[in-house]
């Protein structure tokens, strides 16, 4: 289907920053025994909402891993970023990746809240103080596409650089992005997406989301797929991944953890969950038919799992819909409901997971979830042991995209 | 088999009048639209005018409850979509909607609502504890940028992959060179592509003061946009949208469609220097020209004219105009080149849709659109930037470039009569 779609990308690095983690063998340890970190928030100034909950990154220190010059220019979610991209690239063994050829490597991020924290600040000096006060960097830290561009300088990376400002499906859409980059011939492609949403404006905004839950109680807060599902937990952090020609990998004697084999995204309309069913399916449908893979092949899924009820029904539907008997027998997880879901940053977290448990033929668990009332083999409880070859991702935004992404195991 | 991508329907909103026939009529005349602003009290700020749009939501096709819950900019690109669509003569009702894409861009989407609420629950930057019981119902839809994509989507029953693009002030070509890349993979036959932005608001106009980056002429506005001028002095903010109707060529000739022109080629680098700042070389705008003239098989001297990204900024300029001889060579100074901001502003993420338009009709109409209030030669600059009078001339590939904060720097290839070679 894809004219270009001859080159097969691979991922060869993985760095994160989560709530259960901020470095990907944490996050992966976490992951794996289902640990569950939501919490109170705590952050200055939101003690006062009516958003209680929330997946929090603590113990993360910006300062002991980027440099001050682009500390000082930067909101959270860039800091988050930029960790992710340096981890990763690390991880990959590129670390000096632009330094031969730097139009080799480019760029994508997908971006759900912006730089709302330093936003804020800055706002606060406007009207509190007057427009000479306002800081030289707010033009390039609040705006979605800060992220990007400091990857880009901090790593001297002058390849394709994309941004996509996209409710959560996106950041399966910037992984996408970047395959289909290094399909038109970019050998590499930093990807992935971070968000750091918990600044008291940017929860204010999110408080009209209907899908939002405002439960006070971290254990009842986040539980898609059963009969107490009362929405999502918003959260903090994302990964970010080094997407990289198959060959050239192997070439340099990297490991091809995973290959990006399909994507496929569609829309139907902002929470109207009922419909997502067919969008969702007709996603699937679309990664499956670009990986070349047949529904019974899928060891796995990673599923969205938005907590409320018409949308954990609608994709419970969706992968009878478009898996057939396979939809019903497929081991299915949810890792996030152990960190909450931070926007565009969550999809390329749970990739970041499914990488991971191909890699150590282990099914995470589902954590803090029981009672399962739809017709799904959810895991929970704990990882459960499986040889697992290929997986299949799911999301889908609050402003009605659906995506999906399958990815094969390396080898 | 390579899929081509055609251009068959086109709208825009834009300050000097709303809509393909005004703002073609403003480009050929070079009259500007820049003037004090009026959309808030600009009283302290360093540069107090902009390219406003005269813009009432219900003259042009939204009715009230739209009006109520879509933002300026989202008003702004449901009328440019509104008209893309008529004039392109798809019957969306009868499309498969799976097989219709939408990729809009924006630079700053929602900051003007977000900026408004801000002031109602935060007592007027008072306090950092909000009190969110003063916020609007809508404002989560300014929070998430991707309600943009989402609201032409649903308008128009599309079902295929729908993105919103936030490249700086490349949004807009990019959103563009995003939606080709959709329907040349097979993603989808048809895609709504096009940008929005609505940036003149306190906030915005602050953090361009901040670093000197936008037009101090007050007293004198409608000259304050002096591209490529050896006194230019900065950029004057701009706001409004453009949308194309982007097509898979044979389905477009298939059902007898006008195509305007094709997309021959797209192609965005980083500059991986500074997040404001420019080099004086251009290297990395000329490889994105240079990577777009590849993709379509063409020599450089086939290019009859180039729609500058020309913000009036001193390294801007400079920047572009070195770009454009490292890819054309001898060849740029036969080539025309100008800069549609010195009459509707730059309008941050919107302005590369509205230029990418802005060439589509020079095509259609042999004409090439001026660079008004340009006076006075800069040595660094020393190419024909059209000065003040629009100019007929044959057209048949014609180039968009564009920087932005960050240092995007994206090039879009149109190509008219022949089509592109491969």
């Amino acid at each position: 289907m894809s004219a270009r779609a001859t080159r097969r990308t691979a991922i060869t690095g993985i760095g994160v920053v989560a709530p259960n983690g901020t470095d990907t063998e944490t996050y992966w340890k976490s992951v794996r025994e289902g640990l569950f970190v939501l919490d109170r928030i705590t952050r200055e100034g939101c003690g006062h909402l009516p958003l209680r909950v929330a997946g929090e990154v603590r113990g993360f220190d910006p300062s002991a891993l980027i440099e001050e010059t682009f500390l000082v220019q930067t909101d959270r979610f860039s800091h988050f970023a930029m960790a992710a991209a340096g981890a990763a690239l690390k991880d990959a063994g590129l670390s000096d990746a632009a330094a031969d050829s730097p139009y080799s490597v480019g760029v994508v991020t997908a971006a759900g809240s912006g730089g709302g924290e330093f936003g804020q600040r800055e706002l606060q000096r406007l009207w509190g103080q007057g427009s000479r006060f306002v800081g030289p960097y707010q033009s390039i830290a609040w705006f979605y596409a800060a992220s990007t561009g400091q990857i880009s300088i901090r790593g001297g990376f002058k390849g394709p650089c994309g941004v996509v400002a996209s409710d959560e499906a996106g950041g399966l859409d910037a992984v996408a992005h970047a395959a289909r980059t290094v399909g038109r011939g970019t050998d590499v492609v930093v990807a992935g997406a971070a968000e750091a949403p918990l600044a008291p404006y940017s929860m204010v905004c999110q408080l009209g989301y209907p899908e939002l839950s405002t439960a006070e109680d971290p254990a009842r807060a986040y539980r898609p797929f059963t009969s107490a599902a009362c929405g999502f937990v918003p959260a903090e952090g994302g990964a970010v991944l080094v997407v990289e020609d198959a060959d050239r990998a192997r070439g340099r004697g990297a490991e091809v953890r995973a290959v990006v084999a399909g994507h496929a995204a569609t829309f139907t309309g902002a929470s109207q969950w009922d419909r997502s069913r067919e969008g969702l399916a007709h996603a699937i449908r679309g990664a499956l038919d670009e990986a070349g893979c047949a529904p019974e092949e899928i060891d796995v899924v990673f599923a969205d799992a938005m907590g409320v009820p018409e949308a954990d029904r609608a994709e419970a539907l969706a992968l009878a819909d478009a898996l057939g008997p396979h939809g019903g027998r497929v081991p299915v997880t949810a890792p996030k409901t152990g960190i909450g879901r931070s926007y565009c940053g969550a999809p390329v977290l749970d990739v970041a997971a499914a990488v991971l448990a191909m890699e150590q033929g282990q099914i995470p668990p589902t954590p803090n979830v029981f009672d399962v009332c739809h017709d799904i083999d959810l895991v929970t409880s704990q990882a459960r042991p499986a040889e697992l070859r290929t997986a299949l991702v799911l999301s889908r935004g609050l402003m009605g995209s659906n995506a999906a992404l399958v990815l094969r195991r390396g080898h | 088999m390579t899929r081509r991508v055609a251009v068959t329907g086109i709208g825009v909103v834009a300050p000097g009048g709303i809509g393909i026939s005004a703002f073609w009529d403003l480009l050929s005349s070079g009259r500007t639209a820049t003037r004090g602003i009026t959309l808030f009290d600009p009283e302290g700020l360093r540069s107090r005018i902009a390219a406003e749009c005269d813009f009432d939501p219900f003259a042009h096709g939204l009715d009230a409850a739209q009006a109520e819950r879509a933002d300026r900019y989202i008003q702004f690109a449901l009328v440019a979509a509104a008209e893309a669509v008529a004039d392109c003569g798809i019957d969306f009702g009868a499309e498969n909607p799976w097989r219709v894409a939408v990729s809009l861009g924006s630079a700053v989407g929602g900051t003007t609502r977000l900026e408004h609420d801000y002031v109602l629950v935060s007592e007027r930057g008072q306090r950092w504890d909000v009190d969110h019981r003063a916020a609007e119902p809508q404002l989560h839809r300014a929070f998430s940028p991707s309600t943009l994509a989402s609201d032409v989507a649903e308008r128009f029953g599309a079902q295929g992959p729908v993105q919103t693009v936030s490249t700086g002030c490349t949004s807009g070509l990019d959103a563009v060179g995003y939606g080709f890349h959709t329907i040349e993979e097979g993603h989808a036959d048809i895609c709504i592509a096009g940008a929005s932005d609505s940036p003149i608001s306190p906030i915005t106009m602050a953090c361009f003061d901040a670093i000197r980056a936008t037009s101090p002429d007050n007293d004198d506005p409608e000259h304050a946009s002096r591209p490529f001028d050896a006194h230019r002095n900065g950029f004057v903010m701009g706001e409004g949208a453009a949308v194309l109707v982007l097509e898979e060529l044979e389905h477009a000739r298939a059902r007898g469609a006008h195509v305007y022109c094709e997309i021959g080629g797209y192609a965005t680098f980083g500059n991986a220097y500074h997040m404001t700042g420019l080099t004086s070389e251009g290297l990395e705008m000329a490889k994105a020209i240079d990577t777009a003239l590849g993709q379509a098989r063409l020599d450089p001297t086939r290019i009859d004219y180039v729609n500058a990204h020309g913000s009036g900024t001193r390294q801007n300029d400079r920047h572009e105009t070195a770009a454009v001889k490292r890819s054309l060579g001898a060849h740029a100074y036969d080539t025309p080149m100008s800069s549609i901001k010195s009459m509707v502003g730059h309008s941050l993420g919107a302005i590369g849709a509205i230029e990418v338009v802005a060439c589509v009709l020079a095509m259609a109409h042999q004409v090439v659109p001026p660079t008004a209030n340009y006076e006075t030669p800069d040595p660094e600059c020393d190419l024909d930037y059209v000065p003040r009078t629009a100019r007929p001339r044959k057209l048949d590939h014609v180039l968009s470039v564009g920087s932005g904060f960050g240092g995007f720097q994206s090039a879009v290839l149109l190509t008219g009569r022949g089509g592109r070679k491969r």
